[in-house]
C-alpha cells in the first residue's frame, strides 16, 4: 500500500490575512508598534519577516542577522534579499565573540551543546535588541519542530508571540512562494546551519513532506498509531514520530510549579495575555 | 417602526472587544447604537459577550451584571434603547453568585427578554463549563418586530433549541457567537465559517424562519474570531452577509410578509407533529432507551 497523500493544502490569502492580523493586533495590544526577528536566511525567518513587515510597516521591523563564523555564506546572503524586498530596518551581531569566549572555557562541547549555545546566544541578542528597538520578538518555530521538539529551549523557540506554530513546514513553504518568499530560499534543504553540510532532514531521519502528512493524520486527525500504519506510513517512522512528541512535551509547557496554596499560577490563577486589552 | 408595513431594519454590529474592560465596549455599544439609529435601523444586534469579551476565566466574577435599572451599565443601554431596539451580550450574575453567558434584549427603555445559554461547550478549545453555570429554559418572546427567539453560538450547534423555539412561535431567531476561527484546508473560509453558515440556512430553510447571526471579530492571544455574519430568510436565501475578519454594521431590511409567502408555498410549520415527536421522546426517556435525556442528570 502506498503512503496516502492527507491535504495539507492551505488557502494562503486566507492564513496571510489572518497572520498579518494577528501580528498587528496583538503587538499593539500589549503597548507596541515594532517586531524584531532573528533572521537566518531560511524560509521560515524569512515568511515571518514578511508578514510583520506587511503587518507593521517594514521601516517598524528590525530583522537581525546573528551569523558565526562557520555559518554558510548563502544564509547570509538570502537574509539579505528578504532584507532588500521587504525594506526592513537591519543589523548584523555577529555571535561569534560571545560564542568563542563561552567555548573556551568549555572546549569538550559537541556539536549539540554548541548548537544549543548558538540558539541561546541569539535569543540574548534578540531580546536585547528588542529592548533597543522597543518592538516584540516574534518568533519563527513551525509546528513539525514545535511537536518533534527539534527546537533549543530558552533559544530559538523564545518570543513574544508566534505567527507560525500552527503552520506545518510543507504549509510554511506554500505560505512563503505566496508572499513572495525568493525562490532560492524556499528550494534550499532546511538547515540550522551549525556546521557544513547539515541538513535537517538528514538529522532528523526523515523528511518534512513525510512526517508533515503523518503529524496531520496523528495530530490534527486524531488516527490511532495503528490507523497510520493502516494508512500506509512504516511502523517505525510512526512509532519514532510519537515517541519524540510525547519526550518533547516539556519544551511546550512553562515549567511547572509545585501547588501548595488554593490558587496557583498556571492550575488556578487563569488570565489570557490580552487582560483587560 | 413601520409595523404596519411588516418590515424593519436589522442592523448587526460585528465589533471587536476589548477583553475584560465592559466600560470600553459599553461605550462602543452606545456609539453603534446611535450610528445605527441614524442609519435607518430598528433594532441592533451585538454578538455572544459583547459587553465583555469572551475567553474570560479568572475575569468571570469581576465582570458580571445585574441586568436592572440600578446597574451602570444596564441604565445605559436601556436608555440607548428608547431610541432602537437592543441585543448585547454580557455576563449575567444571579443572587447566589452563578455566572450565565447571557443575551438581553432591551426595547423602549424595559428588558425584554433575558437567554441564557443553555448549552457550555467544554471540550476542544473550550472551557465554559469551568467557569459558567448552564441556563435552563429556551423561550420564544413577543417584540415589536415579531416574535422572536435568541440563541448563544454552542446552543445552535445543537439541533433542539431552535426547534424549541420554532414551536413556541419564534419567526425570527437572533443567534450570537463569539466563534474562534479554526479548520484552515485550501477552502477560501475556515471550517468554522462554513460550518456555521451551513447549518444557519438549514434553519432558515427547515424552519422557514428569518435566521440573523451576529459573530465577532478580533483576536485575543492566539484566537480569531472570522465574523462574516448572516442573515438568511424563510427560503433560506442570504439577504446579508458581513466581510470575514472586519469590524463591521451590516444593515438588513427584513419584510415579515415572507413569512407567509414561504409558508404557503411549503407548509412545514403546519404540518410539524409535535404530538408524535413529544410522544416519541417521552417513550425514550422512560425506556432509558437512545440518547434522550442524556444529560438530564448533569445539567437540568
Amino acid at each position: 500500500m502506498t503512503e496516502p497523500a492527507p491535504d495539507l493544502t492551505i488557502n494562503t490569502d486566507l492564513a496571510r490575512q489572518i497572520l498579518v492580523e494577528f501580528l498587528r493586533t496583538e503587538i499593539q495590544r500589549a503597548g507596541f508598534s515594532h517586531g524584531v526577528i532573528g533572521l537566518s536566511g531560511g524560509v521560515d525567518s524569512a515568511l515571518a519577516c514578511y508578514l510583520a513587515a506587511e503587518a507593521l510597516g517594514p521601516e517598524n521591523v528590525l530583522a537581525v542577522r546573528m551569523p558565526y563564523k562557520t555559518s554558510a555564506p548563502e544564509s547570509y546572503e538570502h537574509a539579505e534579499l528578504v532584507v532588500r524586498a521587504t525594506g526592513v530596518q537591519e543589523k548584523t551581531l555577529p555571535v561569534t565573540p560571545m560564542a568563542d569566549a563561552l567555548f573556551e572555557l568549555v572546549p569538550d562541547a559537541g556539536s549539540i551543546r554548541r548548537g544549543n549555545v548558538f540558539a541561546r546566544l541569539r535569543m540574548i541578542l534578540l531580546y536585547d535588541q528588542s529592548a533597543e528597538f522597543q518592538g516584540l520578538v516574534v518568533g519563527t518555530g513551525n509546528k513539525t519542530e514545535i511537536l518533534l521538539g527539534y527546537t533549543t529551549l530558552y533559544g530559538d523557540s523564545a518570543c513574544a508571540l508566534n505567527p507560525l506554530g500552527d503552520l506545518y513546514k510543507t504549509q510554511i513553504r506554500q505560505l512563503a512562494r505566496a508572499v513572495g518568499v525568493p525562490e532560492v530560499i524556499l528550494a534550499k534543504p532546511p538547515s540550522a546551519d551549525l556546521w557544513a553540510g547539515q541538513t535537517d532532514e538528514g538529522e532528523l531521519g526523515f523528511t518534512y513532506e513525510q512526517v508533515d502528512r503523518l503529524l496531520l493524520l496523528l495530530v490534527d486527525g486524531r488516527y490511532s498509531p495503528q490507523a497510520c500504519v493502516e494508512a500506509g506510513f512504516s511502523a517505525k517512522l510512526v512509532e519514532q514520530v510519537i515517541e519524540r512528541i510525547r519526550r518533547n512535551q516539556y519544551k511546550r509547557l512553562p515549567p511547572p510549579i509545585a501547588k501548595l496554596s488554593n490558587r496557583t499560577i498556571g492550575y488556578d490563577f487563569l488570565y489570557l495575555r490580552d487582560w483587560g486589552t | 417602526m413601520r409595523e404596519s408595513a411588516g418590515r424593519f431594519t436589522l442592523a448587526i454590529a460585528q465589533i471587536s472587544t476589548r477583553l475584560g474592560d465592559v466600560q470600553g465596549n459599553l461605550e462602543k455599544h452606545l456609539a453603534l447604537a446611535r450610528q445605527a439609529r441614524a442609519s435607518g435601523a430598528d433594532l441592533i444586534q451585538f454578538p455572544e459577550l459583547s459587553l465583555t469579551g469572551y475567553a474570560l476565566q479568572d475575569l468571570t466574577p469581576t465582570v458580571a451584571l445585574r441586568p436592572n435599572t440600578k446597574d451602570p451599565v444596564f441604565r445605559h443601554l436601556l436608555q440607548a434603547s428608547r431610541g432602537i431596539d437592543l441585543i448585547a451580550g454580557f455576563v449575567e450574575a444571579d443572587a447566589r453568585s452563578r455566572f450565565f453567558i447571557a443575551a438581553a434584549y432591551l426595547s423602549r427603555g424595559e428588558l425584554v427578554h433575558i437567554h441564557r445559554k443553555v448549552y457550555l461547550p467544554t471540550y476542544g478549545l473550550f472551557d465554559e463549563g469551568r467557569f459558567f453555570a448552564w441556563g435552563d429554559s429556551v423561550r420564544a418572546f413577543d417584540t415589536r418586530f415579531g416574535r422572536v427567539g435568541m440563541l448563544i453560538c454552542e446552543d445552535f450547534w445543537h439541533a433542539s433549541p431552535p426547534y424549541l423555539l420554532w414551536l413556541d412561535g419564534a419567526d425570527l431567531l437572533y443567534f450570537a457567537s463569539a466563534s474562534p476561527g479554526r479548520g484552515l484546508s485550501a477552502d477560501p473560509r475556515l471550517a468554522s465559517a462554513s460550518w456555521v453558515e451551513h447549518i444557519n440556512q438549514a434553519y432558515a430553510s427547515l424552519f422557514t424562519v428569518f435566521v440573523a447571526h451576529a459573530n465577532r471579530v478580533g483576536f485575543e492571544d492566539g484566537l480569531n474570531f472570522w465574523g462574516g455574519s448572516t442573515v438568511f430568510d424563510p427560503d433560506g436565501r442570504r439577504v446579508a452577509q458581513s466581510p470575514y475578519h472586519q469590524e463591521a454594521v451590516t444593515l438588513a431590511e427584513l419584510d415579515l410578509a415572507q413569512l407567509s409567502r414561504t409558508r404557503t408555498r411549503l407548509p412545514l410549520l403546519r404540518d410539524e407533529r409535535t404530538a408524535l415527536t413529544l410522544r416519541e421522546l417521552l417513550r425514550m426517556q422512560a425506556s432509558g432507551a437512545g440518547q434522550a435525556g442524556g444529560k438530564e442528570g448533569g445539567h437540568d
